[in-house]
Order: C-alpha cells, then structure tokens, then sequence
C-alpha cells in the first residue's frame, strides 16, 4: 500500500438521510493521501450522495467528517480552492465552446492570464481537446464531455480530487486512456476518489470501499477483497448448463450461480471445505464434466457481499 | 482582486451565452418594440370614430344637419341607418354598433325651444324647454366608450343654425401644462418604459439562476471558490446594458413615430433608469432563489408584472385608487420609476429633486441584493 501515511479523507458515522431514505448509512472511511480510492456499488447505492457530503455539498444528517485536515461542512469554504470535483452530469455550459469553458473555470479558480493561457494548452493536449477547442461543448460526444469535463476539474491542480462515474459514456479503449491519466496525476501526488460501476475499473483501484443502500459492504484492496471472500469460486463445463443452473441456485450451501459462455460460475460457501467434493456428490452432474477451482474476480466479491450475503469483517 | 476576476468572468460567460441565445437576444429588441406599438396605438383614451347607427323619423334638412355636426366631432362615425328604434336596439344587441342616435319627428320644434340656441321664442313652458333635442342609446358595458358619447350630451348647436355663439364666461380657467393636446401617448410612452423594464428585466434574471440548477450547473459552482454575491453582481451587470438598449428602443419610437416630447437632460435620464433596472434585476434575483424551476420563476415574474401594470400609475393615476392600493403601490419600484420617468422626460426635473422616489429604489436595490446573497446558499440542501 501506500509509503506516504497521511489521510486525505477520514469519515466516521456519517449518515444522510432524505425523508425516509438513507442514502448513506453509518460510513466508516479512511483514504489515503497519494491513493486512488474507488466506490463501487449499483445505482442509488449512496455513492453521489457520499462525494456530496466530502464535497461540502450537502451536511450530513449525523457522523464527522475531515477532509484534508478541515472539518465538514463548518470549513468547506476552505477547502474550495483543495479540491476538483467532476459530477456525474456534465456541469459545464453546453452552449460555451470548450475552450470558452476552460477559460471560465481557470478564472473562478483564480488563474492569471499568463497562467491560464499555458495551463489550457497543457489540458487541451493532455486530454486530446485541441481539436475540439473552438467546438460548443454541447454538441460533443459523450466521452469527449467526459474528458472535458476532468480537464476542468483539475485545471487548478487539486489535491484532491472526486469523479462521480467518469467513464460512464467511455469505450474500453478510451477507458484505458483516461486511468493513465488518472495514475499520472496519483503520481504527481493527487489523490482521487472515484465512483463506478465497473468491475475492471473498480480493480484498478488501490482500494475500494464496496457499496450497497448507503452501507459499506466491505473494503480494502482489490486483492485483500478477493482474498478475504466468504465463498469458493467453481467453474462447471456442463452441457444442460440451464437446468443445472436452476438445480444448483436452490441449494442453501450455493449462493450465485452465473452462466459465463459455456461454464456455470458457482459460489459456494466457505463452510464447506472441499467444493469439488460436494458438488459431485450432489449427482446432477454427469461424472465426466470438469469441476475445477478457479481464483476468484472482483465480481465474484462483489456478488458475494451484496444481495444479502455480507463478507464477514472488512477493513 | 481575484473577486473582481470572477465577477467578469461571470458576466462574459453570460454575454457568450446570451449571444448564442437567439430567441432571448430576439425578445430583447422586439419585446420592447411590439409592446410599444400595441400600447400606443391601442391604449387610447380619446376615443375617436365609435361606430354609431341612426334613426331619423324627422327626415328632414336640420336632422341632417344635426348629423353632420356629430360627425364633425369626431367622435363617432354613422355605420348604419335604422328604420325604427326596435330595430337600432337590437343592432346593439348584435354589437353591430356601440350607439344609436334618435332623432324625433319634432327636431325643429325641440330645436328651435332649446336654451342654447338662446331664441327665447316662442314663448313656451319649462316643460317644453328642457326637452332635448335627439336621444342616445348607448351600450354602457363599456365604460370609456359610454363616457365620450355621454360627453356629446352638450355638444354646442349654435353651429347648427349659424348663429353667433353666446358664450357663457367659463368658471374656470384651465392651462394644461406639458401634454396641451391632451394626447395620451405622451404619458404612455414614458411609463410603458417602466412596464416593459418590469416584464424583461425580471424575466431575464429570474430565470437565471434557476437554470443553472436545472442544467447542473450550479453543482459544479458551488464547490469552485466563487461568493453568491459575485455570481448575483456578475450576473445582474450584462442585463443593465440591455435594459438601457431597450429604454433606448422605447424612447427612441416613442419619439420618431408619435412625437413624444423628451425633455430632459441625458444624464437625468441615464439615472431613472439605472436605478430602476438595478432594482427590477435584484428584484428577479431574489425570485430565481425562491423558484424550484424556470416555471415557478415566470409564474412569479408575472404576480409583480401585473400590479405594476395595473397599480403603478402607468394605466390609472395613482391619486385615484383606494389607500390599500397605494400602499401596494409604494411598494413597486414600477411606481417610483414612473414618477421618475415622467417628471424628466415630460417636465424636465431633476432626479435629485425628487429624492424620495430615487432614494427608495437605491434602497430596494441594497437590501434585494443582500437577500438575495443570503438566501442563495451554497449547499444543494
Ligand atoms: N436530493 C435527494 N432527495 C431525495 N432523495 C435523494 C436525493 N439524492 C439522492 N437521493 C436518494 O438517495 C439514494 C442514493 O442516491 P445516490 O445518487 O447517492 O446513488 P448513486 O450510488 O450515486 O447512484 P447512481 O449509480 O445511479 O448514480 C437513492 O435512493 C436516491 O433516491
Ligand atoms: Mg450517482
């Protein structure tokens, strides 16, 4: 993990509620400086609703909150000029140009002329703008918003900085291209907090925190998380997989069953010692097909510690 | 000085904006320009050529004589001939015409007895003398129009029969100041400014800042550095250039098309008017903080647009209405414009001399502003 031991975001009991909804449930977190941190969890998990409370968006119902050493939210107004924050909607105006945008944002934040003149060129080649420069943003792709979008959150070099789903509208291609650019700016000593949906994007992350109706699942680095999972992982060659798949789902002992090409993918609890064992034993495999073990993925994580089935501990 | 930066950086966004808005940049010049010609043309308080009927039962030289000297005031027009007086009411009925004029088979006699015409002779009774010479049937429902044929009840006849005028020494003399023709474009242009100035001003703001959050915009600047009173003065300054674009507008066709007389100085003018467009704009700003979205914010716009209209003294005059009235009055910064307005484009006075009125926009502006500020706060809670 990370050398440099300080905190950047340090939260404990936090809750937010709207009406009878709690949208971030009694979150215990702990991000280090220099890291790229990582929320993973499905839609209304409570992951904008968290960067808003760090953001000093919104107050929190009850809990504490520090972010970079000043208290939320009696201080946010400190922390403005710290922090770059690119929402999960575009916030930037459809109707300037991008270059007109970038302009805008360098002069809130202060920038001066001469500044700001060189720190625009610099994002528009490091984020592949130039072309676009004289474009209204409006009528840009979704990923071409996106990148904008992440050059004017940190044309004024934050310490830290939140991405609400940065990659939602992105291919895979321009997926990779983007978290260079993110570990380029984790090396060049920023910290990011980002939010997603996507498993191989989750796994890039130095930690995650794994997210369900506002309450942390379960955290820690991707590989601690894999290590730590309360299930095996079982691949099953099969050719009935469709009946097998209904069979094995209702047994206690299994808690997902996913089909994955010609494979059934089994999570089976780790009270039970040998898996390979008990599942041929069941008699509704034929006795020739593969049974095998296989190292477990994020997903598997992920579907283990959601739905009702809770990792046990964390970090 | 980082401020002043942000406070410009706001109002160039907002010139970039408006300029790639077209259908905004549009009703800024023909906001002005169409209402001024409806206002002008249609709001006309000396009521001309109403379209009346007649019926004639004397069919003779005088009645018709008597017709032309109708005519001749210009206030109605004949459109249509009846045979009978059953007849002309139902025309009114039909609004076919707005009045009829009965002319009675004894024209001559009523005519001849009448005191005006100062015969004396024949002799005859009060009875007799009194008897008016021709009847009106009005439709009264409207009350203007009723009110210029009721003013033809004493319509001179001395004309009639050429005869020298014996006129009476009025009791009063009356000198009309300002506007002598008595034409009402003169009083409606310059207060069509503070109602125009009203509707676009306030409209224009207070849809402001309820789009940024309708857009998600405001999520973005809340978390930058940038004070709620920088984003209120940036925004409210490109729209004081507007303002003044259109008073331009108004005064300018005010006086080309319908011969508005404008008085005062430039100066005096250039600060009605600032002061009032400051006022409507932070007027605006506090509505876009209180509206959830843009059609809250016009619902609004339009809740201060018609008692401006209506009680600022622009259609009414102010000493006329009830006391509640005028203290709903007092209110508007409409009211204080117009006093304004009229007293330098019509009477050429000085704004400092009317120092009530002028000091209660600055202060309606100040303490909108700080509303403004505060209400708007920087959470999305
Ligand atoms: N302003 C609000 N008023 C009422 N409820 C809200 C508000 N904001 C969020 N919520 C509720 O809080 C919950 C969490 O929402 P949140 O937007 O934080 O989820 P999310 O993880 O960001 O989801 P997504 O992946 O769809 O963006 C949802 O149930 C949502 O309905
Ligand atoms: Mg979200």
């Amino acid at each position: 993990m990370s050398t440099v031991n300080e905190v950047a975001i340090f939260a404990k009991g936090l809750t937010r509620k709207f009406g009878d909804v709690t949208a971030v449930n009694d979150l215990d977190l702990m991000v280090e400086k220099q890291t790229i941190y990582g929320f993973l969890g499905p839609n209304g998990s409570g992951k904008t609703t968290a960067i808003r409370l760090f953001t000093g968006l919104l107050k929190p119902t009850s809990g504490s909150i520090n972010v970079l050493g000043l208290t939320l939210p009696n201080q946010a107004n400190k922390l403005r000029m710290q922090i770059g924050y690119m929402t999960q909607k575009f916030s930037l105006y459809d109707d300037l140009t991008v270059k007109e945008n970038l302009q805008f944002i360098g002069k809130i934040y202060g920038l001066s002329a001469k500044e700001q003149k060189s720190r625009i060129e610099e994002l528009l080649s490091i984020y592949q703008l130039n072309s676009l420069s004289t474009q209204l943003s409006g009528s840009m792709s979704g990923g071409q918003k996106q990148r904008l979008a992440l050059a004017a959150a940190v044309i004024h070099k934050p310490k830290l900085l939140f991405l609400d789903e940065p990659t939602s509208s992105v291919d895979p291609e321009n997926r990779r291209e983007f978290w260079e650019q993110l570990f380029d700016l984790c090396d060049q000593g920023t910290t990011i907090l980002v939010s997603t949906h996507y498993m191989d994007e989750a796994e890039r992350c130095h930690r995650l925190a794994i997210l369900e109706n506002g309450i942390k699942r379960a955290d820690g680095s991707p590989q601690e998380l894999m290590n730590k999972m309360s299930s095996h992982v079982v691949e099953i060659a099969s050719n009935n997989l469709r009946q097998l798949k209904k069979q094995l789902i209702s047994l206690p002992e299994v808690t997902s069953v996913a089909q994955l090409g010609a494979h059934l993918r089994v999570l089976v609890d780790k009270n039970i010692a040998d898996p390979v064992q008990f599942l041929s034993q069941l008699k509704l495999i034929p006795k020739n097909d593969q049974i095998t073990i296989v190292r477990p993925s994020l997903e598997d994580v992920f579907v283990t510690c959601t739905g009702n089935n809770l990792l046990n501990g964390g970090g | 000085m980082k401020s002043l930066q942000r406070v410009q950086a706001i109002i160039l966004k907002e010139l970039l904006q408006l300029k790639r808005d077209k259908m905004t940049f549009g009703m800024v010049i023909m906001i002005p320009f169409i209402q001024l010609l409806l206002f002008a043309y249609a709001i006309n308080t000396n009521i001309r050529d109403i379209p009346v009927g007649l019926v004639d039962h004397s069919q003779s030289a005088l009645s018709r004589i008597l017709k032309q000297t109708v005519v001749a005031t210009g206030i109605v027009k004949f459109t249509h001939q009846y045979s009978s007086v059953k007849a002309a009411q139902a025309a009114i009925d039909k609004a076919e015409v707005r009045a009829v004029l009965i002319i009675p088979r004894d024209v001559s006699q009523r005519l001849v007895r009448h005191p005006t015409v100062g015969f004396g002779l024949p002799p005859s009774s009060d009875q007799e003398n009194s008897r008016p010479v021709a009847q009106w049937l009005v439709d009264g429902s409207d009350t203007v129009i009723a009110a210029s044929i009721k003013s033809l009840r004493n319509m001179p006849l001395v004309e009639l029969l050429d005869k020298p005028a014996n006129r009476n020494t009025p009791t009063f003399e009356v000198t009309l100041l300002y506007n002598p023709e008595q034409r009402s474009v003169v009083n409606i242009v310059p207060g069509l400014v503070g109602v125009i100035l009203t509707m676009t001003m306030i409209m224009f703001t207070s849809a402001a800042i309820v789009r940024e959050q309708e857009r998600g915009n405001m999520e973005m600047l809340i978390t930058t550095p940038l004070a709620p009173i920088e984003l209120m003065i940036g925004k409210i300054i490109p729209y004081i250039f507007i303002g003044a674009l259109q008073v331009i507008i108004i005064l300018g066709i005010g006086h080309l098309l319908f011969n508005v007389p404008i008085n005062g100085g430039l100066t005096q003018l250039t600060l009605a008017t600032f002061l009032f467009i400051c006022a409507s704009l932070v007027l605006g700003l506090v509505i876009s903080t209180i509206a959830k979205n843009q059609l809250q914010s016009m619902q609004m716009t339009i809740f201060i647009l018609l008692p401006s209209i209506l009680l600022s003294g622009f259609m009414f005059p102010y000493e006329g209405m009830p006391i509640e009235a005028q203290y709903i009055s007092e209110v508007l910064p409409a009211t204080h414009f117009i006093r304004l307005i009229r007293g330098v484009v019509l009477r050429d006075v000085a704004v400092v001399e009317m120092t009530f009125d002028m000091v209660w926009l600055i202060t309606f502006t100040l303490i909108g502003l700080i509303v403004a500020a505060m209400r708007f706060k920087k959470t999305l809670d």
